[in-house]
């Protein structure tokens, strides 16, 4: 005996097996990415006045990858609306356009973090702070370029504080404290860090079931077209989830 | 009838070019649920007498504080060197044993073997259907527990040693021990939670899609809507400990600070940290899990008790829709009560009244369910055997440890009981003579159907009646320590009492004996160790020398479970099946007999 309701929906429901479990799998992301969310606010009310940082990210950069996932959300449809017009090839195509979304979503990504991680804080002996990025790094000393000066504990980074100097060099001898802004430097970071991590693998993880549908997958298409559709199907829908993620992470951690 | 002749001839047009397995496909690889059952309840069994072993260690220290543990202590100062130097267990070790023994019970232990196993073997045969809905993904999440549990496993031998910040992790101490077994512990749990999810999502799944025709939801058994509420617990409660896990994995790998607050001092010194964070986060993600968690212990073990009585005392379970609405009340409540465990924290008033109320609430479909298990047994022929008498011993047990609850439930009470031995005793009692009753229950129960053999009776009910002395000897004197104030995860069993003590009825105090009560209870514990081996014993000999079945419905019960051939096949059953009425007709009359198996129409 089979498993029943495999490929066509079970009258009573209305689903397929694939379907529902789909739709439970992401009831309980949801939860997953709930409790994160919760945890940003909650670290966010219990943070000292003044002390959680803005402006870190680039909003035009951030902008452009939101709506690098939009396009790939439209282009999943179209690729699932092609499979039930029957049409290959556009499929073909559709589902060729998410996956380069997909690549360029976490191409601006890594280039985001690579941003934040050559992005240093340095403390100085005499009590201030040059706070820029990294252009090189030797045994006696180090060079910053796009510097904000300022004394300690007047101000951080993000909001334009101090001094501005286009390049500056430290000797290793004034260098009391330095650290860049990676997870570690403060929780919003920290939270900016590991929401974004999580969301990149992701899309990485949807990409990869996508481009193996899109490539090898696709051979089922001649032998059983109907499951085929219906695998379509759901890597759509978890991708819009991660594309939904995304619309959720923009505005809480590169707006507000 | 036209469907069902078709579906047979299917079946055999199906066999015909069906090759066997090979032994890796048929017992290690395999996507049969029966086979994914009976795996998850072997390795689990293994784990429960591991974690139990652990706390057998764990009591020798507790009654003779610096003695070295005869027998063990040298091969665990061999294995694990200087943690039991001179056979002496160590600080560091008990706490590790102690989180060790909490976590492996819980999340190796019981939760395998109640949901997974059980569920795995018997839900899919109860709603007719021929596997579960996703073979594959079902035998990935059996190969998840597997890893996650031994990560746990060689946590126990890496540089420090296993985890030792408690089954409940709080940071910042278990951020700040410096050992990498907590490392180990969030990398094993999130492999373990990933099982669970997957496990979950495949029985809703097969629940919703795969009920035989005729399999409406109020002819379900019992024991399938409490699987059904705990999947949903599973699926709902466990990722945000999952992120909870990647945050505390973030603290320990990537020098975070989500659970370490501004000027945080760690042996005397400032912390090297950004600060900022929140040790109550972790508190409430934790006890989002945690309390649905407890739920999910409890529901499995009520359901196979429901079967085990409806089958024995031969009459309808009393009350069936009110405990299928109980458990989805439960299910509901029990997430929004998890900060009962919280009183202590300084939350206000305002939210500690909250939590209270609730738990009261909750608390109201529980006695629902007991009480229509009782009220089941009341005027049936009832048939003692050593599943019935696991039933039965289960109930008061469970009763115990559900109305020792309500006190911790409210705040005022629990800010004196709150991580005393008090809290030890009452959910002990709903885990262990309570969960792990019902589950033995069900093993004796469905034994035959997986073996086509009997355990043997005698020796059963030598298990029973010892394991109920020795359960309460254990914990029932842990009530009165607890109330007399004695703490928990204590590695002295509570002798700098003695040596702080200003009298037998000061404050603070505790008198000899309490403190004296240590050794009795473990001598009890070594005793309900020792009244394992007639069940492991049993356990393996029967399944080639046990009495056979001479049916393939040896108890005479009316759930689809027994209308397979025994040991069921792949497929599971011989024609496919239709389902004409409830799952608990028993005596109904004018039948020709006792019991209406619900594939066959009633008069
Ligand atoms: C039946 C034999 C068992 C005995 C004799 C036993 C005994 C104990 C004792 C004495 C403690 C307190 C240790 C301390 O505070 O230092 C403890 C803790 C605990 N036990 Fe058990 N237990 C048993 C079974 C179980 C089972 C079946 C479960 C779960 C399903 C369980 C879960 C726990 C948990 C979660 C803790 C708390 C660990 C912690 O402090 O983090 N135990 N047990
Ligand atoms: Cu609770």
């Amino acid at each position: 005996m089979e498993i029943p309701y495999v490929v066509q929906p079970r009258p009573d429901t209305g689903l397929y097996n694939a379907k529902l479990g789909i739709w439970l799998f992401l009831a309980s992301e949801v939860m997953l990415f709930g409790a994160l969310f919760s945890s940003y606010i909650l670290l966010r009310i219990g943070a000292a006045p003044g002390a959680w940082p803005h402006g870190l990210l680039n909003i035009p950069i951030g902008t452009v990858n939101t709506l690098v996932l939009i396009t790939s959300s439209i282009t999943v449809v179209m690729a699932w609306a092609s499979l039930k017009l029957n049409q290959f090839n556009r499929f073909k195509m559709f589902q060729g356009i998410t996956l380069v979304c997909a690549m360029l979503f976490v191409c601006i990504k890594s280039y985001e973090y690579y941003d934040k991680f050559t992005h240093y804080e340095v403390i100085m002996t005499d009590g201030m702070v040059a706070d820029g990025h990294l252009v090189e790094k030797s045994d006696t000393h180090i060079t910053l370029k796009h510097v904000a000066v300022f004394h300690e504990g007047e101000g951080t980074a993000g909001d334009h504080h101090g001094e501005h100097r286009e390049e500056m060099r430290i000797e290793a001898a004034q260098i009391r404290k330095m650290e860049n802004y990676g997870p570690w430097h403060n929780t919003y970071l920290a939270i900016y860090f590991t929401l974004t991590a999580l969301h990149a693998l992701h899309v990485i993880g949807g990409a990869a079931v996508i481009a193996y549908l899109w490539g090898p997958g696709s051979r089922m298409w001649k032998t059983d077209p109907e499951r085929f559709t219906n695998r379509i199907e759901i890597s759509g829908l978890f991708w819009h989830f991660v594309d939904l993620v995304w619309i959720f992470l923009f505005p809480v951690l590169y707006l507000l | 009838m036209q469907s069902t002749t078709s579906q047979t001839g299917h079946t055999e047009a199906h066999d015909a070019h069906h090759e066997e397995p090979g032994f890796w496909r048929a017992y290690v690889f395999s996507t049969d649920h029966k086979v994914i059952g009976i795996q998850y309840g072997v390795t689990s069994l293994i784990f429960l007498l591991f974690g139990f072993f652990l706390m057998m260690m764990m009591r020798w220290q507790i009654a003779y504080p610096g003695h070295p543990i005869p027998v063990m202590g040298p091969i665990l100062e061999k294995v694990l060197g200087d943690v039991a130097s001179g056979g002496v267990m160590s600080s560091d070790l008990y706490n590790s044993f102690g989180a060790m023994h909490g976590t492996i019970m819980v999340f190796l232990a019981v939760v395998p073997l109640a949901f997974a196993a059980f569920g795995n073997y018997v839900v899919p045969l109860q709603i007719g259907a021929v596997d579960m809905a996703f073979p594959r993904i079902n035998m990935v999440s059996y190969q998840c527990f597997v890893v996650g549990g031994v990560v746990m496993m060689v946590s126990f031998f890496i540089p420090g040693g296993a985890a030792q910040a408690g089954w409940t992790s709080y940071s910042p101490l278990a951020t700040s021990i410096p050992t990498d077994g907590q490392t180990f512990w969030i990398l094993g749990m999130v492999f373990l939670i990933t099982s669970s999810l997957l496990g979950a999502v495949n029985f809703i799944a097969t629940i919703i899609q795969l009920r035989a025709p005729g399999m409406t939801w109020m002819r379900l058994p019992f024991f399938v809507w409490a699987q059904f509420v705990t999947a949903f617990l599973l699926l709902l409660a466990f990722p945000p400990l999952e992120a909870a896990a990647v945050m505390q994995l973030m603290d320990k790998v990537a020098h975070t600070s989500f659970f370490l607050p501004t000027g945080l001092a760690i042996g005397g010194n400032l912390a090297n940290v950004s600060g900022g964070g929140s040790p109550l986060l972790w508190q409430h993600l934790f006890w989002f899990l945690g309390h649905p968690e407890v739920y999910v212990l409890i529901l499995p073990a009520l359901g196979i008790v429901a079967e085990v009585v409806a089958n024995n005392t031969r009459k309808p379970l009393w009350g069936y829709k009110s405990l299928v609405y109980a458990s989805l009340a439960i299910g509901f409540l029990s997430f929004i009560v998890w900060a009962h465990h919280m009183y202590l924290t300084g939350m206000g008033t305002a939210i500690s009244t909250f939590f209270q109320t609730t738990t009261m609430i909750i608390s109201i479909p529980s006695v629902v369910i007991l009480t229509c298990l009782l009220i089941s047994l009341w005027g049936g022929s009832i048939r003692i055997n050593t599943p019935m008498l696991f039933a039965l011993g289960f109930l008061p047990m469970f009763g115990i440890g559900g109305l020792t609850g309500l006190p911790l439930g409210l705040n005022y009470s629990d800010i004196h009981l709150h991580d005393t031995y008090y809290v030890i005793a009452h959910f002990h009692y709903v885990v262990a003579p309570g969960t792990i009753f019902g589950l033995m229950a069900g093993i004796y129960y469905w034994y035959p159907k997986a073996t086509g053999r009997f355990m043997s009776e005698f020796w059963g009910k030598v298990h029973f009646w010892t394991s109920l002395v020795f359960m309460n000897l254990i914990f029932q004197p842990m009530f009165a320590q607890g109330m007399a104030g004695m703490l928990r995860r204590m590695v002295d069993g509570g002798v700098n009492y003695s040596l702080a003590k200003v009298g037998n009825d000061a404050i603070g105090g505790l008198s000899d004996t309490m403190i004296g009560m240590n050794v009795g209870i473990s001598h009890a514990a070594w005793l309900l160790g020792v009244s394992q081996i007639p069940f492991i014993i049993n356990f393996f000999w029967s399944i080639t020398h046990g009495k056979k079945v001479t049916s393939d419905n040896p108890w005479d019960a009316t759930t689809l479970e027994w209308q397979t051939p025994t040991p069921p096949p792949h497929g599971n059953f011989a024609t496919a099946m239709k389902v004409y009425h409830g799952p608990y007709e028993y005596s109904a009359p004018g039948q020709s007999k006792d019991f209406a198996p619900q594939n066959e129409p009633m008069r």
